[in-house]
């Protein structure tokens, strides 16, 4: 089990499977709000769903209004368990505080791969 | 991060869960950013407001929010809409879209937004202050409001300005601070820099090398800049800040002995920023340009046309007739200003739309059966392909009036 910290963007305690992406996502446009879908053609994870996942990608990109496409997933049950950023940015704080979807930041994501068990706990991060 | 007695009772809820939220909103940005404390803003311009873009997840968030008791707390404006809100059949635009767009713009009305929608607030009252804290949304307005006015705001997004207009809060990061300020690049501009077109060439080609720094800007002949009174200036500073803050993301730019800051105090531009030198503004024009000859469309106000440009075009067009559609975008109010001056009728006359309220880059384009584009406008030209799926000629405002009136790019 490896462990490491982050910075706490949006509180809480959240587990599920890594669904990891080295490149960033937009929310607006590049994720089916109605299906939790990843649709932005050539993304490395395009056609997954990142319901119940624990969402681990760079940063995020594209429009701002992106942030009310997390809270529509969440109101829909379809949001990610958990959001793991390199580096926060607007859109996906945002985002992630509409949804109550726990986030952190400044975590190394070189040793998350897809599939691996992650739990979050406050700033602490557990996984396989 | 130290909040105030008010702030913190204002995010523990006593206010209601509509500001808790907007609070929630603002002190999580100034986490992320580190921010020492909030600062009060004096006015708010909030994107996300066409429903081309805003779709149904961000529509029933502002619904949600306004039901919560969400009201703004100080004076708030709109982006464009996807439409000219009164005169959209003209457009092309479909009922559909047309009743969408009008629940957008009556929730943000609901919680006490001015529904004026426009990129250029400043032409319409919404004039800040030296100095003055906001947070505003659209790019191009975010770099008048700070080169031009010398006010402070960050690049806000859509719901962190919603949000700071229901707080009247925003953090103090980035901007708001002097270090943020100062320039790292000087620019020096070897060649003339006159008509609007070669202001918005001469952003689009910085915008690209500087990406987010703070240009300075030497060798640019130009009376002050004073605010949106003076027209000449203020509207070339327009085109200039909004390809900067297209082709790249910059937010604030100085322009020796013309933007209030830099007449202030020359030292805010370091003697290490890089230099860049400009002895022609042909590669930009020629980057900016495709090679259709044949224009479906011209387009003129990107941003939002003032006064004086929609006179400049209704001059030109006065008793002829174009051959290819015409839109002059621009807000409610100068039309409406244009209008009593017969300005609007000699446009119209010729066959052209001046269309308020809207935007090419945010209207669903690809419903109206256009497929090239002429401009002036730097701006319009990066976002029309990739947002509007529409090839681009550029150039001056007089080639794209040519261009409209004969069909055809002048130099084809």
């Amino acid at each position: 089990m490896n462990m490491q910290t982050g910075r706490v963007i949006v509180p809480g305690k959240a587990a599920g499977l890594a669904l990891v992406s080295d490149r960033p996502i937009g929310f607006l446009g590049g994720v089916d709000p109605d299906t939790g879908i990843i649709t932005e053609p050539g993304h490395p994870l395009e056609g997954q769903c990142i319901a119940g996942r624990v969402l681990v990608f760079p940063t995020g990109k594209g429009s701002t209004v992106g942030s009310y496409t997390l809270y529509r997933l969440a109101m829909a049950g379809l949001a990610p368990a958990a959001i793991i950023n390199a580096r926060s940015e607007p859109i996906v704080a945002v985002g992630a505080l509409l949804g109550n979807i726990p986030m952190l930041d400044r975590v190394d994501l070189t040793t998350l791969v897809s599939g691996a068990r992650v739990s979050i706990d406050g700033e602490c991060i557990r996984y396989e | 991060m130290r909040l105030t007695r008010e702030e913190e009772s204002m995010l523990s809820g006593d206010e209601g869960p509509a500001v808790r939220r907007a609070m929630q909103i603002v002190v999580t940005l100034g986490r992320v950013y580190e921010a020492e404390r909030l600062l009060p803003v004096s006015s708010v311009q909030v994107a996300g407001v066409s429903y081309r873009n805003l779709g149904d997840a961000g529509l029933s968030f502002v619904r949600d929010w306004a039901a919560e008791g969400a009201r703004v707390r100080v004076p708030t404006t709109l982006n464009p809409a996807g439409m000219d809100l009164q005169d959209w059949e003209r457009m092309g635009i479909s009922p559909a879209f047309a009743a969408k767009q009008h629940e957008v713009v009556q929730a943000y009305a609901a919680m006490g937004i001015e529904t004026t929608c426009t990129c250029t607030p400043y032409y319409v009252g919404n004039v800040p202050t030296l100095g003055a804290h906001l947070a505003w949304s659209e790019s191009s307005a975010v770099c008048y409001a700070n080169a031009v006015l010398g006010a402070r705001t960050n690049r806000e997004g859509g719901p962190s300005a919603l949000a700071s207009a229901i707080c009247g809060r925003t953090a103090d990061y980035g901007l708001h601070r002097d270090d943020a300020r100062r320039a790292t690049h000087r620019v020096l501009v070897r060649c003339p820099v006159r008509a609007p077109h070669e202001f918005a060439a001469l952003g689009y080609e910085i915008g690209r090398r500087v990406v987010d720094g703070v240009p300075w800007f030497s060798g640019i002949d130009l009376p002050p800049a004073d605010g949106p009174s003076n027209e000449a200036t203020s509207d070339r500073l327009k085109l200039l800040g909004a390809a900067l803050a297209s082709s790249g993301a910059v937010a604030l730019y100085h322009v020796e002995g013309v933007t209030p800051e830099a007449r202030q105090d020359t030292s805010l531009c370091p003697p290490d920023a890089s230099v860049i030198i400009i002895d022609s503004l042909a590669p930009a024009i020629a980057a900016l340009n495709g090679p259709d000859t044949e224009i479906d469309l011209v387009v003129l106000g990107c941003p939002h046309a003032s006064l004086s440009e929609l006179r400049a075009v209704a001059d030109v067009l006065h008793g002829q007739r174009l051959r290819s559609a015409l839109w002059v975008t621009t807000s409610r109010a100068v039309r409406d200003r244009a209008l009593e001056h017969g300005d609007v009728q000699r446009i119209e006359a010729a066959g052209g739309q001046v269309v308020a309220d809207g935007c090419v880059i945010v209207a669903p384009m690809r419903e109206l059966g256009y497929h090239t584009l002429a401009t002036n406008s730097a701006k319009m030209a990066c976002y029309a392909l990739p947002h509007a799926g529409l090839r681009v000629r550029f150039g001056s405002t007089e080639q794209c009036l040519t261009a409209a009136l004969a069909g055809q790019w002048p130099d084809a």
